[in-house]
């Protein structure tokens, strides 16, 4: 079985301690002054773009099926975050801050995936296009809906009308605490991605039939992918609202689902590597090119058709990165490109390199 | 005698109006090996997408080991036992062939979200033999050392070869064949042959097959089925079905059977 | 009581007026849709193209003495160039590459592009159109209509009817019903698909540069992002008519008109405050996503179900 130079085991280990190298870095940068608060919070940015893209991914590189209403379950996420953080302080109850900041998150994430389920059970019986305008209403609707909830900021529904920001969130997010969040999501995704789970979900992403006929129960693990897309969502949401400290309802405005999905085509349709990379480099190039902001969404969508035209599967295609093969390579060359690698072998791929390498474009930045 | 693998009474289906499958019986037993033939059109596999649950009998109702099948999903009745190829090869084009195989495996996988997640021993037990298993099944069609191999890039022959793999890797009882050697040449449609006949006798499954092949059919059935505009028109031994006159107006359009059925086979 | 009729005799006009708006532009939807099975999301920016086109030709146009709504000519022509060229320069190659959800994704795009790239020349702010047309208003009794909507309504009508005979009886016509059905088939029947679906994204913008002088003689007004919820209402109403249907996409357009119309003059008293005009948005999508659910071909439409 073992055709890897790595045992699963030690594979795993090379992916921690990668992470750890990584985070090790965030907090040289942080406590030695490197790391301006501008950078902090480009670097807090990313991080909740990688949650957004990776989980994304899952719905729509693995799953193949588009959807564009992901800000409307991170909206969900924010709002229920930040409403049970002032429900909290509101009736006196005392907690560390990290605990109140990593509860209400959390809830959020559960919360916007209890709508994931109610959405997506009925929008996901159609495909392709219509799945796609069925969530982008969704979408729409969860934005009008929010902009006229007075607990949310907006006037009442009995006065209608433009909603306005809701502020006076607690700013609880802490950088490291955030970065361990999004280490954890890019590891629980790639745990589900390369598991008997994620195998049925590519079958279904291939031919639907077939799969039926091989004994995939399609519905359920369609709502169930599309349920932990909108957890992740949900839990970005939080960290955002908690991170910013106001909120408005357009965040939940399908243009802002749009830059998502640019971002996992971009990267690369079923690659987390793909996404991670894309989304913190569309983070900062913007940022990078502050004179030209103007023109962002504009270069943005003209490289957009270039990739749809030129390489359809987007950058990396459905290619990942791995710590563990890198160091094989660099450590056993010649016994690298052993034929008949097993399937449990290559099982063991960079978990936690791509979470390294999350991090890694954070520094490289900061 | 025991309970038939298959039985199927009075099985129908209409279309806006349309009867494209009536009166379909048919009883099938373990091990044994059954033809469905007739022109194009005339409905065989719309009998195979009623059997497995793509669509819904608007009439009747078939069984499989006595246990009624009527409004299951497809994939409720490929977990109780009855699992197809296709006409059109389908299959997961961008996962490797070991992978499509382990697909189908799927319900012989125990393990939960959590396993999956927190890597329990029980994950890595069974993947570990599931990946064992799917091995020795593509050793029985020759396709184990293009385990790694992404399925679309597979030649033709192998693609028809994976496809009957995959479908026995769903542990079925009854195998539905929709014309597997379509396409296939004479030293293709051998090979095919011999695999039908080993996976037969090493899984004593029954195997229900569509083929235009005359020269397969008539070899490989022991019994043999001919449906024409939806209706069963004979039903037999080999030998008898190739001298029912019946059968040769329907294939060769004898003057007062009309036109045979145009179009493409629903 | 007499008032109560006339204001809600008027609330339909001006939801068929704005309906017959998105009439127009669903039939382009729908017959790209029904020709590529794609969602092309640039349609709606058509309009915002068509519209800066009035915006800029009308004073010159006055200025020969011509009258101003001629000026849809140039619109009309700009239009067609610019979704002939988003056809053969973006979705013709994704098409034949890609699958349809990179069709999709590259309609998307192309949306963007339109919007960000009249944002980057005219700018994110409104501008005013020059008066188009003044129509005398129609008064019948106690009930005033605007001659906008009259002329609207039927310009709209005949347009649908025109296309419609066009579609049923011309050898165009033909061609492209013959591709939406199969394009294979159309290909070994020497139909020259290209150029058919090229011809169907003339027609299609074309309309869209009609739309634009109708948006504008009632809503004289320009943004770069005026064209995202003018199309994705307008896609609603050609998927509520059902997708593909000619005169399903002009009674979408009129229905989701009227109901959005309506919806924000009434439901205020209808639900006693609970639901608002702030809703109305909202209440278009959940129409989208109630017709998706229980009858997806849409009202006219003819359901398509995949081959096993």
């Amino acid at each position: 079985m073992k055709k890897s130079m790595l045992s699963i085991k030690q594979s795993y280990l090379v992916c921690a301690i990668g992470v750890a190298v990584l985070f090790g870095l965030l907090m040289a940068v942080c406590e030695t002054g490197a790391a301006s608060l501008y950078v902090k919070g480009i670097i807090m940015t990313c991080c909740i773009a990688v949650i957004m893209t990776t989980s994304l991914n899952l719905t729509i590189g693995v799953l193949g099926q588009l959807t564009l209403g992901c800000c409307g379950f991170e909206a969900i996420g924010a709002y229920s975050a930040a409403l049970l953080s002032k429900l909290l302080v509101a009736n006196g109850v005392q907690m560390d801050a990290t605990l109140r900041f990593l509860l209400v998150t959390f809830a959020g994430g559960v919360i916007a995936c209890v709508f994931g389920i109610l959405v997506g059970i009925p929008a996901l019986r159609l495909h392709g296009d219509y799945l796609a305008i069925i969530t982008l209403g969704f979408g729409e609707i969860i934005r009008v809906i929010i902009q006229n909830l007075k607990v949310a900021g907006g006037k009442g529904l009995s006065e209608g009308q433009q909603g306005q920001a809701l502020i006076g969130i607690d700013r609880l997010a802490n950088l490291y605490v955030v970065f361990w969040i999004t280490v954890v999501t890019v590891v629980l995704l790639f745990m589900f991605a390369r598991s008997r789970y994620g195998r049925a979900v590519k079958a279904i992403r291939d031919d639907e039939i077939a799969a039926g006929a091989s004994g995939i129960n399609i519905t359920h693990l369609k709502v169930m992918v599309f349920a932990i897309s909108a957890f992740f969502a949900g839990i970005a949401g939080g960290i955002f609202a908690q991170y910013i400290g106001a909120l408005t309802p357009s965040m939940a405005g399908w243009l802002q689902s749009i830059n998502y999905v640019i971002m996992v085509v971009f990267g690369g349709m079923g690659s987390l590597t793909g996404s991670i990379v894309a989304a913190v480099g569309l983070t900062i190039l913007p940022e990078l090119l502050r004179a030209f902001s103007e023109y962002r969404m504009l270069v943005y969508s003209v490289v957009l058709v270039l990739i749809m035209v030129f390489r359809p599967q987007g950058i990396f295609g459905n290619w990942e990165f791995s710590l563990p093969k890198l160091v094989n390579r660099l450590f056993y060359p010649s016994r690298v490109k052993d034929p008949g690698e097993s399937g449990a072998a290559t099982e063991s791929d960079a978990v936690v390199g791509r979470a390294a390498e999350s991090a890694d474009d954070k520094e490289t930045k900061a | 005698m025991s309970e038939p693998i298959l039985r199927a009474e009075h099985l129908g289906i209409t279309f806006g109006g349309l009867k494209a499958v009536s009166d379909f019986n048919m009883t099938i037993n373990a091990g044994e090996l059954v033809g469905l033939i007739g022109p194009n059109g005339a409905g065989k596999t719309t009998v195979f997408n009623l059997l497995t649950g793509v669509y819904q009998p608007t009439e009747g109702e078939f069984f499989l080991d006595g246990r009624r099948m009527n409004g299951k999903k497809t994939y409720q009745v490929v977990r109780a036992g009855i699992a197809r190829t296709f006409q059109n090869i389908r299959l997961f084009d961008k996962m490797t062939v070991e992978e499509n195989v382990l697909v189908a495996f799927d319900q012989s996988f125990t393990y939960r979200l959590g396993g999956a997640i927190f890597r329990t021993p029980k994950f890595w037990r069974q993947e570990r033999d599931m990946h064992a298993r799917a091995i020795d099944l593509l050793r029985i069609f020759g396709l184990e050392g293009l385990a790694n191999t992404e399925a679309a890039n597979l030649p033709y022959g192998a693609q028809r070869k994976l496809e009957i793999a995959r479908a026995l890797a769903t542990g079925m009882k009854l195998l539905l064949l929709d014309e597997p050697a379509a396409g296939m040449n004479p030293t293709e449609t051998e090979d095919l042959l011999h695999c039908i006949n080993v996976i037969r006798d090493r899984f004593g499954i029954a195997i229900l097959l569509i083929e235009h092949d005359m020269s397969l059919v008539m070899n490989v059935c022991q019994r043999i089925q001919v449906l024409d505009y939806g209706r069963t028109i004979a039903s037999g031994l080999p030998e008898e079905i190739a001298n029912d006159p019946q059968v040769i107006s329907a294939y060769l359009g004898a003057e007062d059977a009309g036109d045979t059925a145009e179009g493409e086979e629903s | 009581m007499g008032d109560q009729i006339i204001m809600f005799i008027s609330q339909i006009f001006n939801g068929l007026k704005i309906g017959s708006v998105y009439s127009l532009v669903a039939l382009g939807y729908t017959m790209v849709y029904g020709i590529i099975r794609l969602i092309n999301f640039a349609h709606g920016d058509f309009i915002m193209v068509g519209s800066y086109v009035l915006m800029l030709t009308i004073p010159f146009i006055i200025a020969c003495g011509l009258p101003a709504w001629l000026a849809v000519v140039p619109a009309i022509l700009v239009c067609v160039a610019v979704g002939v060229i988003v056809e053969k320069a973006a979705y013709k190659p994704v098409r034949e590459k890609g699958n349809n959800m990179t069709a999709l994704i590259t309609a998307i795009a192309m949306s963007l592009l339109l919007e960000n790239g009249s944002q980057a020349i005219f700018g994110a702010d409104y501008q005013t159109v020059p008066t188009i047309i003044q129509i005398p208003t129609l008064a019948l009794g106690g009930l005033k209509i605007d001659g906008a909507t009259i002329l609207t309504v039927l310009l709209g009508l005949v347009i649908m009817v025109a296309l419609q005979l066009f579609v049923k009886y011309t050898k165009q016509g033909k061609a492209m019903r013959a591709v939406s059905e199969d394009k294979e088939a159309s290909i070994l029947m020497g139909v020259n698909v290209n150029s058919t679906i090229t011809l169907t994204f003339a027609i299609g913008s074309g309309l869209a540069a009609v739309a634009s002088l109708m948006y504008c003689v009632s809503y004289p007004q320009v943004s770069p992002m005026m064209g995202a919820m003018l199309g994705l209402k307008a896609f609603v109403a050609a998927v509520l008519g059902g997708i593909g249907s000619i005169p399903g996409a002009m009674v979408g357009g009129l229905v989701i008109g009227v109901v959005e119309s309506l919806t924000k003059a009434y439901i205020g008293t209808i639900t006693a405050g609970v639901i608002t005009s702030a809703f109305s948005d909202a209440i278009v999508f959940g129409i989208l996503i109630i017709v998706l659910l229980v009858k997806p071909s849409g009202l006219m439409g003819e359901p398509e179900s995949e081959k096993v």
